[in-house]
């Protein structure tokens, strides 16, 4: 089966149970299962290659340019990892369907379960860094929904928040570890990474690299000092507990540092950091396990107690060391997932999973006894099962590392971990299944069905299995291992074997199983004298960090940005300025290379006029009718400029675009208080000033040098200008860029514009529909023309309507190759319909009005987009323009381009958008008072002439 | 020319700046738009000046650059939209409050304004 396949399956299996949660929980269920199976199965298919150590590869380039490619590649480390987490999430998805009540959701449940799931087989079968950080943090997410699957437990959802801020921090700093590795080795696909062992720790760029994907695994997998979430993690359904934190989740960093081992393993800080780390979490965990009492939580410190005894065999850098921590990921998956699950039955069969509560279950739940017993047996190191042989294993590595010079460090504190180990393996069992029965249990216990039990008996097969024959999963340790080493080292002349001979390893395993026994024995004062020292509870600190970030964060914020929009102008005014300062005056400004444009009369005028304008406004801006008519000045002057400096297009749009707006704005204050009332104080104006005088210096300083010198890097422009004509069949170069070159961006810019217009259409609705209508219709009249609708303004407006219209189709027409087109045409057109409400009225031009104007921005977008679209079936991109030249007698010869029946939706976009947000604002300003004439003009001799002659009846309509 | 162009760029960001920083709606709207002028004019003059060169194809041998300007056309326009839109909102927030000020008063000053329509318009509902 394709990798990709494999993959995806379990996300796209997401969207089953989510789907079907109706159907029944035996139908989530199997279809979860389902997916699981096939994915599991696909992944088969490539165990024969991988066991002959070949390297099956699957390759799509996504984003290149970025190193960004969808690479997966399965090798033995990879299946072995994707075999665990796909193998034991089919027992989990069994056991969970009988865990779980009715009243849980079981769709939703089982959809993060495969979320989780393909994230974690996305992370294990990554051949690209970047893809693999992205699947890290969905297993960062995807745990988060786990853990806080039961959202009414409040601890649920503090273990699910911890968890994400841990692990989530720790993928942040890995990001930029893997960044700095990718950079170092010039490629981000994890095979080219593993190859550079020798250009990675050469660079002096190692240790930070290092110290931060060591974050990010210490975190995810839960090493001292990070270990304190994973506790808090269980308060969690036990099925996600056994399937996060025996297989999946925290063996994610296990596997990264597996991994990575080729290239980061070896040296130095990587021996010191990664085994002080592994020995100080193996100790300290296996302590605090035994004495825990609620059993979920006694796991949860045995899972960072021997997950730290891995860490510490992949930091000694030796391949024996590797080999033995291949061999207890497996081993360790096995019993840890079994006895996760036996404490889920407990605590569903007795309801409770206090050990203080419990004892005396043996008879009661002799499965359960069975299976929780050959899981610790094996947890704690007995012959015969498989957890002793990794740990003999590990005892021997020990005895040949040497930490600070010490060499009996390392075996001493390990035989101690051991030690602790065992002695709480035999309390799980002791206190919770021996012992007398007793008559208080909050349920009756008893064994639960085949489907609970059955799952963790078969993971007990395979602990026995292994325990007694582990030459049947050699080949497969070895394979995983030779993956693991890479070409950095030699696979060890090793055997799995249960008699190794009397050796020290052997002596220090009988120290620390009769240590434990020893050790049970005097639990009682001994868990008394834990409880009075107190132990540190690192959730406390945690809170506590948490706290004053979020307090520093919210001072910050509140300082910053308290909601005051004045507020944050001035402050991102003063920053970007600030900064702009900076870089002018610490950098080396381009030389001032062009010679000026020379200067003559009129441009100086011109300039006067907006300064002067400018300035004025600045002064007398408080009467708010003065500051438009300035703003009109300033606009004009632009427009002129615009003109002068060779832009013919762009002053026909800016002195159109001037009278849409003068009319917007006077038709606003129409509502607004007509004077801008002086609050600020003096030192606040002088304040304001300064930033203005600041900005303003800036920019023109920017803006001078920027004219002055060269273009730095060629320009596009050339380009236009030579394929104007041929390519876009069009003399103005303005218009065939924003019709053909750049067609996307306007057919983007349209649509942004419609959506502006009826955004302001909402607007206008919501305060009519709102107590505001009753208010603005019942508004005092102030003063009032004499005449709204003056006969000498209609008549002209009349007349002139077909000429303006004229002039719009004729600038529309020629914008191809003049100064002109569809934005141009649409503003001139709007300014022509727009005078006619302002000349007859309200009512008047909307009674005559035929299209809605949403219909013909829609027109425009739609029209625009047909033009793009029929390209495709020319086989051109879309938008591209095509253009021919016709001629109809007796007309002369003419040009067609498709580009026109863009422009023609542009046209229509700006004409509908202009048109609607005007008649919005115009619609606020009707009254209850107003008298709603169907005539254009309220004095018209004619009519009255007409109603004398017709009598009465027409005399009455008219008023 | 260059020094006339940046000088008006600079008073234009100026009094954009300035009026931004005012308190009422109306005068940070003539802001933003002085603000809009400065930055399309400055986006144009980053094609460099050039007199009686209009990019339209003649027997002409030199052409102003015509990027710039086909960006700042339709961000003319779009400026057109986005004054509209703000206008509507200002709008808006003074209808529903009767009260102009860009920013929320510190508690208790506009109290006893803000609370007058309120209650006439829950007694109207």
């Amino acid at each position: 089966m394709s990798l990709f396949l494999i993959v995806a399956l379990p996300f796209l299996g997401a969207l089953l149970p989510g789907l079907m949660y109706q159907a029944g929980r035996n139908a989530c269920a199997t279809a979860t299962f389902f997916v699981s199976l096939t994915a599991f199965l696909g992944l088969m298919t490539h165990m024969p290659a991988v066991m002959a150590g070949e390297v099956v590869t699957a390759r799509v380039e996504w984003l290149p340019a970025l190193g960004l490619n969808f690479n997966l590649f399965v090798d033995g480390l990879g299946f072995f990892f994707a075999a665990l987490i796909l193998g034991i999430g089919m027992l989990i998805i069994i056991y969970g369907r009988f865990y779980l009540s009715r009243k849980d959701n079981m769709g939703e449940f089982f959809t993060y379960l495969l979320l989780f799931q393909g994230a974690m087989v996305g992370i294990v079968l990554c051949d690209n860094i970047l893809m693999l950080l992205i699947f890290w943090e969905l297993t960062s997410l995807s745990s988060f929904l786990l853990i806080g699957y039961w959202k009414h437990l409040e601890e649920g959802r503090q273990g699910a928040r911890m968890a994400l801020t841990v692990t989530g921090m720790g993928g942040l700093a890995m990001i930029g570890g893997m960044l700095i590795l990718g950079n170092i080795v010039g490629s981000y696909d994890l095979t080219v990474i593993l190859e550079n062992r020798e250009a990675i720790q050469a660079s002096p760029y190692y240790i930070p690299a290092l110290l931060l994907i060591l974050l990010g695994c210490f975190t995810k997998s839960a090493q001292f000092p990070f270990h304190f979430w994973l506790p808090h993690a269980m308060a969690a359904p036990t099925p996600v507990s056994a399937y996060l934190h025996s297989a999946t989740m925290v063996k994610a960093g296990i596997f990264l540092m597996a991994r990575m081992w080729p290239v980061l393993s070896g040296t130095e800080a990587w021996f010191v950091i990664v085994t002080g780390a592994g020995l100080v979490t193996m100790v300290m965990a296996a302590v605090i396990a035994l004495f825990k009492n609620d059993l979920k939580a006694l796991l949860a410190f045995s899972t960072v107690s021997h997950l730290g005894l891995i860490t510490m065999l992949l930091g000694t850098g030796t391949p024996y060391g590797a080999l033995v921590a291949v061999f207890h990921i497996l081993n360790h998956a096995t019993f840890k997932a079994a006895l996760f699950m036996s404490a889920g039955i407990v605590d569903h069969e007795a309801g409770t999973r206090d050990i203080t509560r419990l004892g005396g279950l043996r008879k009661l739940m002799p499965v359960t006894f069975v299976i929780a017993t050959i899981a610790s047996l094996s947890m704690a190191g007995i012959p015969f099962f498989n957890g002793f042989l990794s740990k003999e294993m590990m005892l021997k590595e020990t005895t040949y590392t040497t930490l600070f010079g010490q060499p009996l460090l390392v075996p001493v504190l390990a035989t101690i971990g051991a030690l602790f180990s065992a002695a709480y393996s035999f309390r799980l069992v002791a206190h919770t299944f021996l012992g007398k029965e007793r008559d208080d249990y909050p349920h009756h216990p008893h064994d639960p069905g085949f489907g609970m039990w059955g799952p963790p008996a078969l993971l007990c097969v395979l602990v026995l299995g292994i325990g007694v024959a582990p030459f049947l999963v050699e080949p497969l340790v070895f394979t995983v291992t030779e993956a693991v080493l890479g070409s950095a080292a030699a696979l060890p002349d090793e055997h799995l074997k249960i008699w190794h001979g009397v050796n020290a390893a052997l002596w220090m395993s009988v120290v620390a199983v009769v240590g434990g026994v020893l050790l049970l024995a005097a639990f009682a004062p001994l868990a008394r004298g834990w409880a009075k020292a107190g132990p540190f509870a690192a959730k406390d600190a945690f809170d506590a960090v948490i706290a004053t970030i979020v307090a520093l964060a919210q001072g910050i914020t509140a300082r910053l940005h308290d909601g005051s929009l004045t507020r944050f102008a001035a402050i991102f005014t003063l920053t970007v300025v600030a900064v702009g300062a900076h870089a002018w005056f610490s950098g080396t400004p381009a030389p001032l290379t062009r010679d000026p444009v020379p200067l003559s009369g009129p441009e100086i005028a011109g300039w006067l006029l907006l300064v002067i304008a400018t300035v004025s406004l600045l002064k007398w801006h408080r009467d708010r009718f003065y500051a438009l008519v300035l703003m009109g000045v300033v606009g004009l002057v632009i427009a002129v400029g615009f003109a002068y400096l060779s832009a013919p297009d762009l002053a026909l749009t800016q002195l159109s675009v001037e009278v849409v707006t003068v009319i917007l704005l006077l038709l606003a204050l129409n509502f607004l208080p007509r004077e801008t009332p002086v609050e600020s104080s003096a030192g606040r104006r002088l304040r304001d000033g300064a930033l203005a005088i600041g900005a303003g210096l800036c920019t023109g300083g920017l803006i001078y040098t920027m004219m002055r010198g060269d273009f730095l890097a060629p320009s596009i422009s050339a380009y236009h200008l030579e394929n104007s004509y041929k390519g876009g069949g069009g003399t103005n170069v303005v218009n065939v860029i924003l019709v053909d070159f750049r067609g996307f961006d306007t057919f983007g810019e349209i649509i942004v514009l419609g959506i502006a217009a009826l955004v302001i259409y909402a607007i206008t609705e919501a305060l009519l529909s709102s107590p505001v209508r009753a208010r603005l219709l019942n508004r005092p009249v102030e003063d009032v023309a004499g005449d709204p609708h003056p006969l000498m303004m209609v008549v002209v407006t009349r007349v002139m309507m077909p000429i303006v219209l004229m002039v719009g189709i004729y600038i529309f027409l020629r914008g191809h190759n003049e100064p002109g087109g569809g934005f141009i045409a649409g503003l001139v057109v709007a300014i022509a319909v727009v005078m006619q409400y302002m000349a007859s009225g309200f009512a008047w031009a909307e009674a005559r009005q035929r299209y809605p104007y949403h219909t013909i921005i829609g027109a425009g977008v739609f029209v625009a987009g047909l033009t793009g679209i029929g390209a495709w079936f020319f086989g051109a991109q879309f938008l591209a323009s095509s253009f021919g030249y016709f001629r109809i007698p007796p007309f002369e010869e003419f040009e067609l381009a498709t580009a026109m029946g863009f422009d023609l939706g542009v046209f229509l976009c700006v004409v509908g958008a202009v048109m609607l947000s005007l008649e919005s604002f115009s619609r606020l300003a009707r009254r209850s008072d107003t008298e709603v004439s169907e005539y254009a003009m309220d004095i018209d001799p004619s009519r009255e002439e007409q109603a004398l002659e017709t009598g009465a009846q027409a005399a009455g309509k008219e008023t | 020319m260059e020094m006339l162009l940046a000088s008006a760029v600079g008073v234009l960001t100026a009094a954009g700046v300035y009026l931004v920083l005012r308190q009422r709606t109306f005068p940070v709207i003539v802001g933003t738009a002085f603000l809009s002028y400065a930055v399309n004019v400055f986006l144009f003059a980053s094609g460099r000046l050039a007199i009686n060169q209009p990019p339209v194809l003649s027997d002409a041998t030199a052409y102003t650059d015509p990027l710039p300007q086909a960006l700042v056309l339709t961000a003319i326009v779009i400026s057109f939209g986005m004054t509209a839109v703000v206008v509507m909102v200002a709008l808006g927030a003074y209808l529903s409050s009767q009260d102009d000020h860009i920013d929320d008063r510190p508690e208790g000053e506009d109290d006893a304004q803000a609370a007058a329509p309120a209650a006439a318009e829950e007694a109207r509902s």
